[in-house]
């Protein structure tokens, strides 16, 4: 990240800022008539309207960066690290004085739909409005109307953790232009209506791409990449392809798959774990059978991906000692085969998270074990042994190396040093 | 009355029969997967859990930091485990392995360690001076008034094995486990909520007298019956300042 020093940065930002001014400095085109503003503020009482509004903003998991842990819901404070700092989550309770009491929804319309505080000022793209500009009006009044029914607490906002020259927030202006384009989600006429609430779900509200999807040293998305898979910045864990066809990172996976997954916490195909368990924990087991379906047939018409470009494969040197670790510690569990049982143990062959191109799920998951996430779907899940206290970062790397190049399985090897660099446990 | 006591038998030889049956075609469709049945048990699903701490919650003779589950008491150890999730006790492995916990889990998972009951096993004992151990012995038994720090006993039960439903037991602890939670108390890697008794007394403690208590608490031979002592044992009144945590105890 030394880009900035080395000076180009000033005339690119400065003609950024004049590019991003042009594009969005006009007039607000999206500001409603002072009728339908009535019409909105009315509505907010409406129970039927309140019910939605919590059942799309459980879609959207807010409470997972508006909730510090241990704290009162979206009463914010939770620090969310991005590689430029870090930015604390806001309190959206309506308290008047440190939440979105006195916020209009064209205020909170605002935000959500072109990414501008109450004041006008550009928020940080850590809150992807790059993803919710696509919720519909409707279901933004929804979700308001179900904040403005919390009981209000009074939190006042941590302040911002960014460096220069991040924390000038008009240098969003240029990666505004470079990577944000508002605008509602547009259904395809020559798809389904299934298809097309998947798609709403996928690329709005549940803000998957924010995850799957690599990002580029400047934090933004290239649209071109759309659920691609990506190494999650700042926690450390790969958020695999979701192409289920050839070449894709869920290749094989059947509609119940998905839904299985998103509904329980697991498939025949995979277990959820670290951000993903809290996804489905929070957000996705909560969401009806229709909509689950929909976003399984969406991410099921991703197009296949090209094969990666041919890497010799070279089988680790410590094959052999990794045979025999896997015999002794993983075997019972996961099977001779790597195919798991199904239901309680998630197959290693041919699963995405073992040979994601860079490895870090596997080692994870081995350093720390731990439990699939508790649903309604799967109440008493079972577990899988930490060994971080147990194994030494030669013995880890031979055995995940061991498992990404079994059965069908052929990754890379990984080195014990890369072990040793996710060695650190995440608490938050 | 016999007839009732034999339907009773019978019905549950029959339950017992047909969850059998369940199991025996499941486990056939696991077989046919390539893989031996799994136990349908607490055992097998705390795997995460018992690769540490041992098969039944005995603790590690290996390793000595990581500490005994059998047998404490199962609020006080529902507790903990909604603390590792809530971050008011800190410890990195153990807050990675419930998060993703639902509370209806963590009480059975607290409830299955709490009803194991399985011999202590002898832990290494410190070197330290016999004036440190008197020392020990000395803040144990009957504390320090002129530090305002109570005896363990007072609260930790007579025999030290703890109390239901929520005081853990202190015999049977590693030296090294009973010294880092005492400095941990102090340094709030671990805390209760409301006003924190224990984190109040580790810091009228000087450094030497944690050293002195855990040393003592260590080396002092377990007794026979490790059980803690049922609630009624809890005759002095604990502190109005001390712990009782939304795991329901002494409510």
């Amino acid at each position: 990240m030394k880009w900035w020093r080395r000076g180009w940065w000033v005339p690119a930002l400065l003609a950024a800022v004049v590019l991003g001014w042009l594009y969005f400095g006009r007039a607000d085109l999206t500001a409603a008539s002072p009728a339908q503003r009535e019409a909105d503020a009315a509505a907010l009482h409406d129970p039927a309207l309140i019910a939605r509004g919590e059942y799309l903003a459980t879609a959207g998991d807010c409470a997972a960066c508006h909730t510090a842990r241990d704290g009162q819901r979206y009463a914010g404070g939770r620090s969310l690290g991005t590689p430029f700092g870090d930015v604390p989550a806001p309190n959206i309770t309506p308290d008047p004085e440190t939440g979105i009491g006195q916020w209009s929804f064209d205020d909170f319309w605002r935000a959500l739909h072109e990414g501008k505080g109450r004041q006008g000022e550009l928020l940080y793209p850590v809150f992807s409005y790059t993803s919710f500009t696509r919720v519909s009006r409707a279901d933004a009044l929804a979700i308001f109307a179900y904040l403005k029914s919390l009981p209000p607490v009074q939190r006042p906002d941590t302040a911002l953790g960014l460096a220069f020259p991040y924390n000038v927030r008009s240098s969003l202006l240029a990666w505004r232009a470079l990577y944000f384009k508002p605008g509602v989600f547009q259904p395809d006429p020559a798809k389904s209506d299934q298809w097309n609430r998947g798609a709403y779900l996928v690329q709005g509200l549940g803000h998957c791409n924010e995850c799957h999807t690599t990002r580029d040293s400047f934090g933004g998305i290239a649209q071109d990449r759309h659920l691609t898979g990506g190494r999650i910045p700042q926690l450390d864990w790969y958020a695999p392809d979701l192409s289920t066809r050839p070449g894709g990172g869920l290749e094989g996976w059947s509609a119940q798959d998905i839904v299985d997954l998103l509904k329980t916490g697991q498939s025949a195909k995979g277990t959820a774990f670290g951000p993903m368990a809290d996804v489905v924990r929070n957000s996705t087991q909560h969401l009806s059978a229709a909509d689950l379906q929909a976003v399984a047939v969406y991410l099921q018409s991703l197009p296949p991906r090209a094969p990666a470009a041919a890497v010799p494969f070279v089988q680790a040197g410590s094959h052999e000692q990794g045979g025999k670790l896997y015999a002794q510690r993983c075997a019972d569990c996961h099977g001779k085969d790597g195919r798991g049982v199904a239901g309680v143990y998630p197959p290693l062959d041919g699963n995405t998270s073992v040979t994601e191109p860079t490895g870090i799920n596997a080692i994870r998951s081995v350093l720390l074990g731990g439990f699939a996430p508790a649903t309604a779907g799967n109440p008493q899940p079972y577990s899988m042994p930490p060994f971080a206290q147990q194994l030494g970062d030669a013995d880890v790397a031979a055995v995940v190396g061991y498992i990404r190049q079994s059965w069908s399985n052929k990754a890379a090897a990984v080195q014990p040093a890369d072990v040793g660099k996710y060695r650190n446990t995440p608490s938050d | 009355m016999n007839r009732l006591v034999f339907l009773r038998r019978w019905l549950r030889a029959a339950v017992v029969l047909f969850a059998f049956g369940i199991c025996g075609t499941a486990s056939a469709a696991a077989s046919q997967a390539g893989a031996a049945p799994v136990p349908d048990t607490m055992q097998q699903r705390v795997a995460a859990c018992t690769s540490c701490h041992g098969a039944h919650g005995e603790g590690s003779p290996d390793s000595v930091a990581i500490p005994r589950l059998a047998g404490k008491p199962a609020g006080y150890l529902l507790q903990q485990l909604e603390y590792f999730q809530s971050g008011q006790r800190r410890h990195a492995p153990m807050e990675y392995v419930v998060r993703q916990l639902s509370p209806a889990y963590l009480r059975e998972i607290a409830g299955y360690f709490a009803q194991q009951d399985v011999p202590y096993s002898k832990l290494p004992v410190p070197a330290v001076s016999a004036e440190t151990l008197r020392r020990g012995e000395q803040l144990v038994m009957r504390g320090d008034s002129t530090r305002g720090v109570p005896s363990c006993v007072s609260c930790h039960g007579a025999r030290l094995t703890g109390v239901e439903p929520m005081m853990p037991g202190l015999m049977g602890l590693s030296y090294d486990y009973l010294n880092t939670q005492l400095v941990s108390w102090r340094t709030r890697q671990r805390a209760a909520e409301g006003p924190y008794c224990m984190g109040v007394v580790a810091n009228r403690m000087r450094e030497s007298d944690i050293t002195a208590v855990s040393a003592w608490l260590a080396s002092h031979e377990p007794p026979a019956d490790m059980h803690p002592a049922p609630a009624s044992a809890q005759t002095e009144p604990l502190p109005g300042w001390c712990v009782m945590g939304k795991s329901g105890a002494g409510q």
